[in-house]
């Protein structure tokens, strides 16, 4: 069961948010990110070659220009392949454990999975980001010796930061398949 | 409840048969290892799990039936495959089976012991059998410093179990299709045991090889050991030059990994393996680097220029002296002090470019013979090339430590005297300072000392600062080699070599994949192995140097720079650290 929507980040993007429900205790959360616009890319070019035109000017140096094409094609993959985020996506599977996966411009994926039996509860937080105050959710992983407290915090959707509609969303999701999971895993 | 099957994926085309592996009671979780074919003898089956059991520690068991239907339904087939759970009883009691043409399988359980017979939802998870079996979890709680016989607890994490399962059962992997043993079996390895000439015929030859390394270099250490060479003046020079403590390092380095004991566990396999890569890659620069050196006479180029080098330093630091002996920077100096000062350095300068001279016939033979030590790896060659720099060096050293001191002294002669000057003292019992009644003439001789001292301060400090930031500029040049020669030792080559070709082997976790659904089946999923990255890598497996990095942090440095105390900041205190 699929269902595509589109909603707005925090500052006011567009996001493609894209839910499937693949059984009752697994579902799948992907939130596309805003393409790499071509406006920013022509700006970013037009600078880098414009100080090296300069300088090429001052110093008549050839290399300078040879180093600027270097600088800009290593620089722009660089930033397709660690920087820039296309999709984030959160899997639960209910009894095996929550996954995230970002996948990168450039192809790029890079995956975490937190088993179940490390999740102490998926919450959504506050937070002051610059001039901000946003919400963000999170998951709150046991501490292996003491299992009241939490050990850590892993804030999700961190590239994407949708609002809290989409959040709030994804949070009664989770806390379904969580407390589902809580029964199933008491009842012998 | 759920159920968890962890399948094989080397299976999936398999015929029909019984359903070997692990139950896991506390995950609710079924591992399967491998199919058993008919016919078979259910006695024969039995026995055979006990031997395996026997000897891998793992309870393997009948888990449940897998029907493969290639041709068209038969129920005989549906009601023998009941009849056999009767024979090996296990709960639950799985039933997996696929249809001719269809991805999707249809999976029941049967529980014998409740009255009614509860649903249980089914997760069918696929693996690749072998990936799990060749592959090491790093979880992030787990240091590798751990003692090597503390096994982690069993739920610490529940994946690691089904990993530890598939590596402990690789007795069971051993038997294939081909075998005249009473039994079939389908895994990963059933089309033949996977080995490699190479490999087989390299631990044949690495006992014997092994056994004569070890006898060699305890030949060198005993040698190295011998008492010759714990008289003071050579047991000073040896534990002062840095290609000593490197040529002894890589020895112990050698003796680890060629010892005849067998790597007890994986992580001292992949120590010795990165300890070997490094080594082989340090002897093939080293060897490089010499046959570049060794051609068109480089040596003698080298040993011709070293001369006038040392004369235009010897020479660049004269200019200076004389510099601060007239006006330096428009500051205007104590004349007898500067005199005194710069005429002792200009002599000692004189000594030493005499020293030089002296030796100049010998140093191309010395740089010949020394060069050819490159072929003991290019760490010692930069060793030998940062002992050089010492050496060459070696006036500035002095003339840092003689400014050092002279300054030292000034400073601490001045901050007692202004303690004089206001009528309180250093109380040494009490380590604090107290109020203290001076006679007249104790507070007269002070405060003249006190001036006196006072106004040569700058002359003083000017020739402090000077030599310090050129034995600043030699200990740089010192710590650049040195960090090279850190770089060449500590970094796991092997175990980068490995994430970047077999990345299943260095997994830090899994990934899952939800496959394609259909409703009423149960979900279907393939787990992945989730490679570590490159940086805990490198973090994880690095190894321990001798590493010389400064110890004291910023704020400790500038003050012992202000005080005047010698500094040694790349001080080398013979023991490994991490």
């Amino acid at each position: 069961m699929e269902e595509r929507r589109s909603i707005s980040d925090i500052y006011g993007g567009r996001l493609a948010l894209q839910r499937r429900s693949y059984s009752p205790s697994c579902r799948e959360f992907c939130l596309g990110c805003p393409r790499l616009s071509l406006r920013s890319l022509t700006a970013a070019t037009c600078a880098v070659w414009l100080v090296a035109y300069g300088l090429f000017a001052l110093c008549q140096n050839s290399m300078v220009l040879s180093t600027a094409i270097f600088i800009t094609l290593l620089g722009l993959l660089g930033y397709l392949h660690f920087v820039k985020i296309d999709q984030e996506t959160l899997l639960i599977i209910g009894s095996l454990g929550i996954q995230m996966t970002s996948s990168y411009a450039s192809g790029k994926e890079s995956t975490t999975f937190i088993e179940m039996g490390k999740v102490k509860d998926v919450v959504i937080n506050e937070a002051i980001y610059m001039q901000k105050v946003i919400y963000y959710l999170c998951i709150l992983l046991k501490d292996p010796v003491e299992p009241q407290r939490v050990s850590q915090v892993v804030p999700v959707f961190q590239s994407a930061k949708p609002r809290l509609d989409c959040l709030i969303e994804v949070y009664r999701s989770c806390q379904e398949i969580l407390a589902h999971q809580a029964v199933t895993s008491t009842s012998p | 409840m759920v159920l968890k099957v962890f399948f094989p994926s080397c299976c999936c085309s398999a015929d029909s048969g019984l359903l070997i592996g692990r139950w896991i009671p506390e995950q609710n979780s079924a591992v399967i290892l491998a199919v058993v074919h008919f016919p078979f003898i259910p006695f024969q089956v039995k026995q055979y799990l006990s031997e395996v059991q026997k000897v891998s520690q793992v309870e393997i068991v009948v888990l449940g039936t897998w029907c493969n239907n290639k041709q068209e339904k038969e129920e005989s087939l549906g009601k023998f495959l009941d009849d056999l759970g009767t024979i090996f009883s296990h709960e639950p009691w799985l039933q997996l089976s696929k249809e001719k043409g269809s991805k999707f399988w249809t999976c029941h359980t049967l529980s014998r012991q409740a009255g009614t017979p509860q649903e249980d939802q089914i997760i069918l998870i696929y693996y690749d059998q072998r990936k799990a079996m060749l592959s090491q979890l790093h979880p992030p709680e787990m240091s590798l410093d751990n003692q090597p016989g503390v096994i982690p607890a069993p739920d610490a994490s529940k994946l690691a179990a089904v990993f530890d399962t598939v590596a402990r059962s690789e007795v069971l992997f051993l038997t294939d299709r081909y075998d005249d043993g009473p039994l079939k079996l389908s895994h990963w390895q059933s089309e033949g045991v996977e080995a490699s000439i190479i490999v087989e015929l390299a631990k044949q030859a690495s006992v014997p090889v092994c056994m004569l390394l070890t006898l060699l270099l305890s030949l060198v250490s005993g040698l190295c050991r011998s008492r010759i060479f714990k008289f003071w003046p050579l047991s000073f020079i040896w534990s002062k030059l840095s290609t000593c403590e490197q040529v002894g390092y890589r020895l112990e380095h050698l003796k680890f990994v060629f010892s005849n004991q067998k790597a007890e566990n994986q992580n001292q396999l992949m120590r010795k393996a990165n300890i070997f890569v490094s080594l082989l890659l340090d002897v093939a620069l080293g060897i490089m680097l010499l046959s570049w050196l060794y051609r068109k006479n480089r040596i003698g180029q080298l040993a011709d220029a070293l001369i006038p080098v040392a004369d235009h330093v010897a020479q660049e630091l004269q200019d200076l002296l004389q510099w601060l002996m007239g006006v330096p920077a428009g500051l205007k100096m104590n004349r007898a002090l500067d005199q005194v000062l710069g005429r002792f350095f200009l002599y000692h300068i004189h000594l030493w470019i005499s020293y030089i001279h002296l030796l100049s016939p010998f140093i191309e033979m010395i740089l010949w013979y020394v060069g050819l030590s490159a072929c003991l790896g290019l760490t010692v060659v930069l060793s030998i090339l940062s002992d050089i720099i010492a050496l060459l060096t070696f006036h500035i050293y002095c003339f840092y430590v003689y400014g050092a001191r002279l300054y030292c002294l000034k400073i601490y002669g001045l901050s007692s005297l202004w303690r004089l000057f206001r009528g309180k003292k250093w109380n040494v019992l009490r380590q604090r300072v107290d109020s203290c009644s001076y006679d007249l003439d104790q507070l007269f001789i002070g405060t003249l000392l006190f001036t006196i001292l006072l106004f040569l301060l700058p002359t003083t400090a000017l020739y402090y600062l000077v030599f310090t930031l050129l034995r600043l500029l030699v200990v740089i040049v010192q710590g650049l080699i040195h960090f090279l020669v850190d770089l060449i030792d500590s970094l796991p080559l092997y175990s980068i070599g490995l994430r970047l070709c077999r990345s299943y082997r260095l997994a830090a976790g899994v990934k899952f994949r939800v496959l394609e659904q259909e409703a009423g089946r149960p979900l279907r999923l393939l787990m992945q192995i989730n490679p570590l990255s490159y940086g805990s890598v490198v973090q994880t497996y690095r190894l321990p140097t001798y590493s010389c990095y400064p110890k004291d942090s910023w704020g400790s440095l500038c003050k012992k720079l202000f005080f005047g105390e010698l500094i040694y900041p790349w001080k080398q205190k013979g023991d490994k650290q991490d």
